[in-house]
């Protein structure tokens, strides 16, 4: 491959054209060294039809340098910081500082705490996952999974949470908050407010303000569920873990819809009302 | 003025002769010929495949190809079935069901994949296309009953409705009754996805009743095992059925008349469903089981000797899903009676487990690969594995065309010997030169990658997770994989070094993911800012990934290439560049 220089859009990789001079633009074969510290681009492609790469030593060849970027800063990467935002907002994929990923870890990770690791589909896991846990007569496995509720066919078994949709009335898309990595409705409240508000800044829409609390019904919205019957309750209401075993779904709605929702806006309860319904 | 040569066909011939050439990929060399061919060739042109929804806008295609009836549509990066792509990403249909609906009124297929697809465009097809045949929607989503019903009522000649592992809003079960008694057209019926307890049964039954020509019926969890005996006599002529719930109090009449219902299937080769198996009303499938192709248990909690007992009654069955509850004794008599298998996937019962409760192990899979040289396609998950037991398989098995291994624990080394299993896919992909489709697992070091850059000549898609030690692993795959399309990497020390060298082949391919590897922000940038027709999307639902310095890593993101610039549906938590570097949302 030295010396030849393939242009950008040559064809695939596959080509024997590979070899062959097209219009030298530039003809340098350099070789990188590890030690090389700028980002480029490099715009040829590898690997012609001869097979053989001869990338076997620890340094590797460039077919030609015809980018660089001077001005950014080096390209060793500094550590990862994993503070990027409140930690109990629901990130999917795994949040690694980036020693755990380079080293070679001896002991395995706990497959359980990976996200999307084994790679199966939601709804197969769901469906025998559940079987299984019956026949043996486990405890309890935390699947990191979105359990969509419409899919759970053997009932919304304890324990078996994960994701759950949250829909904010006036936004059209839906997030998920993974209900596993809280343990407080005071922690939901405040992930689902970093969720929605952000969004909503950055939405070139009105912004939808949602002053403080979700739950203390001081705010423009009220955060509700559907349980297992099919029920739409305000949360906070039932002790945490009895909520988190029956949710489905959640809803950030506008407080003038919540009528009916009648715990909260009971004068007797002794909450306040900031609004009249 | 055309010059017309002697030698040239009239137009019509030359679209006689190009209505032969059924392949994409031969249509498209036809189409680059010359001028006349592109032309002939573009006006008829039926059948159009887009692998990425965002790397062509509707607006272009309709452009080109203003014949076509079947379009198929691909959504979601892969790596979405696992959940590592945040809700609300896209892959929205309704765009192209617009255009559409105005640009072709002779549409008759849509297929679609990983997209969102909702009521309003389901309402949008059966309203728009008045000789629509065909609705395939495999793991789609945002759709309810509601969106069913108005396919069935206004579709007058649907021939195939499959939803093959698809989100369903399931609102009732009577969206069937929407199928109008006129409806006679059904020859595919894949309702496999639907959760609702209430399913019309009446009529499904109807339904089924009066399509003559159905040959694929795949029922829901929902219908239950009293039930199939009466839609197995209505549909002697079922190929593919797929049960419901397999379980069940039978009396035992009823049990005879499901095995009856059974036999009188003479066509009947391939099966599926089976939640819920209670085995001893597995006899009843025994009649079809010379006849099988195509059996899919991975659903079904049986254990042995059940499933060695249905296996071994099956010697013309080519493919196979099953859970491991089969085991190293299953294998070795699926391996002794099938000797047409070419497709075997084996799922884990209990993935999050983490200890085997079931002995399935690599030699589970060695035994099959002895024993069915014609293999081509393997799924299988297990807790262990060895460079010996690869190099067996591989050697044994020169056809595969796909080799998908998942041991369940990342970076398990070779359990003997304690060394990566570099060497076992080596051999892999050294014998198996038809290779189209990898995915790795295990220890594995920038060694693999380098083998796979020397001999997987032919593989279009590899799968990536915890392997490799620096960025030399990836450079091996970008530089020597000629015929890479999609690779998806997650937690991998893979940087910027090998991307950015490798920078144009990421044209010739359809997708790059990487996730949780360390490729910084300034690489993403530059890559944006100076390759005008990829898209290079930064996922992070957190911040913005400039309000951190440039070199810290993204945690996600995902490069395509796209002749329609960067997309318009973006959610906030998708972040692009345009070419000034500055980022755009």
């Amino acid at each position: 491959m030295e010396g030849a220089l393939v242009l950008l859009g040559d064809g695939g990789g596959g080509s024997s054209g590979v070899s062959t001079n097209e219009s030298a633009v530039l003809s340098k074969v350099e070789v990188v060294s590890e030690a090389e510290s700028e980002l480029e681009l490099g715009l040829s492609l590898g690997g012609g039809a001869t097979g053989k790469t001869k990338a076997s030593n620890s340094s590797w060849e460039e077919n030609g340098r015809i980018l660089t970027a001077k001005d950014f800063p080096s390209s060793v990467v500094s550590q990862r910081t994993n503070n990027g935002g409140p930690s109990s907002v629901a990130v999917s994929g795994t949040k690694r500082s980036a020693e755990s990923i380079s080293h070679d870890s001896g002991s395995p990770t706990a497959v359980s705490q990976v996200v999307g690791w084994p790679p199966i589909r939601a709804y197969r896991v769901n469906s025998f996952v559940n079987q299984a846990k019956t026949q043996r007569g486990d405890e309890e496995v935390k699947p990191k999974y979105d359990l969509k509720k419409k899919h759970n066919f053997n009932g919304n078994e304890k324990g078996h949470l994960g994701f759950v949709k949250v829909n904010m009335d006036g936004i059209p898309i839906g997030r998920k908050v993974d209900l596993n990595s809280h343990s407080s409705y005071e922690t939901l409240a405040q992930a689902l407010e970093d969720m929605f508000l952000r969004s909503a800044n950055s939405l070139e829409k009105e912004p939808l303000t949602m002053a403080s609390k979700l739950l203390d019904g001081s705010s423009e919205f009220v955060l509700t569920y559907e349980d297992k019957e099919g029920d739409w309750m305000l949360v906070g209401d039932v002790p945490w873990r009895m909520f988190v075993s029956s949710v489905r779904r959640l809803r950030i709605m506008r407080t003038s819809e919540a009528n009916g929702l009648a715990p909260r806006f009971n004068e007797t309860s002794g909450r306040q009302r900031s609004k009249p319904i | 003025m055309q010059k017309k040569m002697m030698y040239s066909f009239p137009d019509d011939v030359l679209e006689h002769v190009f209505s032969f050439i059924q392949s994409d990929k031969d249509r498209n060399a036809v189409s680059a010929v010359c001028k006349l061919w592109y032309e002939i060739e573009r006006w008829c042109r039926r059948k159009v495949f887009i692998g990425n929804c965002y790397a062509v806008s509707p607006r272009v295609v309709i452009k080109r190809f203003p014949e076509v009836r079947s379009i198929e549509l691909k959504g979601k990066p892969h790596f979405a079935d696992f959940n590592l792509v945040p809700d609300g990403w896209g892959g929205y249909v309704l765009p192209w069901i617009v255009e559409m609906a105005g640009a072709y009124p002779c549409l008759e297929e849509i297929r679609l994949k990983r997209m969102v697809v909702t009521d309003e465009s389901l309402e949008l097809i059966a309203k728009s296309f008045k000789n629509f045949k065909v609705l395939v929607l495999f793991s789609c989503e945002g759709f309810s009953t509601d969106g069913l019903a108005a396919i069935a009522a206004g579709c007058k000649n649907l021939r195939e409705l499959d939803l093959r592992e698809s989100e369903v809003d399931d609102l009732s079960g009577h969206w069937l009754t929407h199928f109008p008694e006129t409806c006679t057209s059904l020859v595919s019926l894949n309702i496999s996805c639907l959760g609702s307890d209430e399913v019309s049964f009446s009529a499904l039954e109807r339904l089924v009743g009066r399509c003559p020509n159905l040959k694929s019926l795949r029922l829901n969890r929902a219908v239950t095992l009293d039930k199939i005996a009466n839609i197995l006599r209505r549909a002697p002529q079922l190929v593919d059925f797929g049960t419901g719930n397999y379980a069940s109090e039978l009396p035992p009449d009823v049990l005879l008349n499901l095995a009856g219902a059974f036999s009188s299937c003479k066509e009947l080769k391939s099966l599926s469903g089976f939640w819920d198996v209670v085995p001893a009303y597995l006899p009843a499938l025994y009649s079809v089981c010379s006849r099988l192709t195509s059996l899919n248990l991975s659903y079904a909690t049986i254990q042995n000797p059940e499933i060695i007992k249905l296996v071994s009654r099956c010697p013309s069955l080519q493919r196979l899903l099953v859970l491991d509850y089969i085991e190293d004794s299953g294998l070795e008599a699926l391996a002794s009676s099938c000797k047409d298998l070419q497709e075997l996937r084996v799922f884990p019962s209990d993935p999050f487990g983490g200890e085997p409760h079931v002995s399935l192990t690599e030699q589970g899979l060695v035994t099959v690969s002895l024993g069915c040289p014609k293999l081509q396609s393997i799924l299988y998950f297990c807790h262990r594995m060895t460079n010996a037991a690869l190099v067996t398989i591989a050697q044994s098995c020169p056809n595969l065309t796909r080799f998908r291994l998942c041991i369940i624990e990342p970076k398990t080394a070779d359990y003997l010997t304690l060394e990566p299993l570099d060497v076992g896919f080596g051999a892999i992909v050294e014998h198996c030169k038809d290779l189209r489709r990898l995915s790795l697992s295990g220890l594995l070091t920038d060694r693999v990658f380098e083998y796979i850059g020397t001999y997987a000549k032919k593989l279009e898609m590899l799968s990536v997770a915890f392997a490799g030690d620096s960025d030399l692993g990836l450079h091996h795959v970008l530089f020597g994989c000629e015929s890479l399309r999609k690779l998806e990497i997650r937690d991998c020390p893979f940087g910027d070094k090998a991307l950015l060298a490798n920078a144009a082949k990421l044209e010739t391919m359809r997708s790059l993911w990487m996730s949780s590897c360390t490729v910084s922000f300034g690489a993403c940038k530059l890559l944006g800012q100076k390759m005008p027709r990829l898209n290079v999307e930064v996922i992070d639902e957190t911040e913005p990934p400039d309000s951190r310095p440039e070199s810290c890593p993204v945690e996600k993101f995902y490069i395509y290439r796209s002749v329609s610039g960067p997309r318009f549906d973006k959610p906030p938590f998708v972040w692009t560049m345009d070419e000034e570097g500055k980022i755009m949302h």
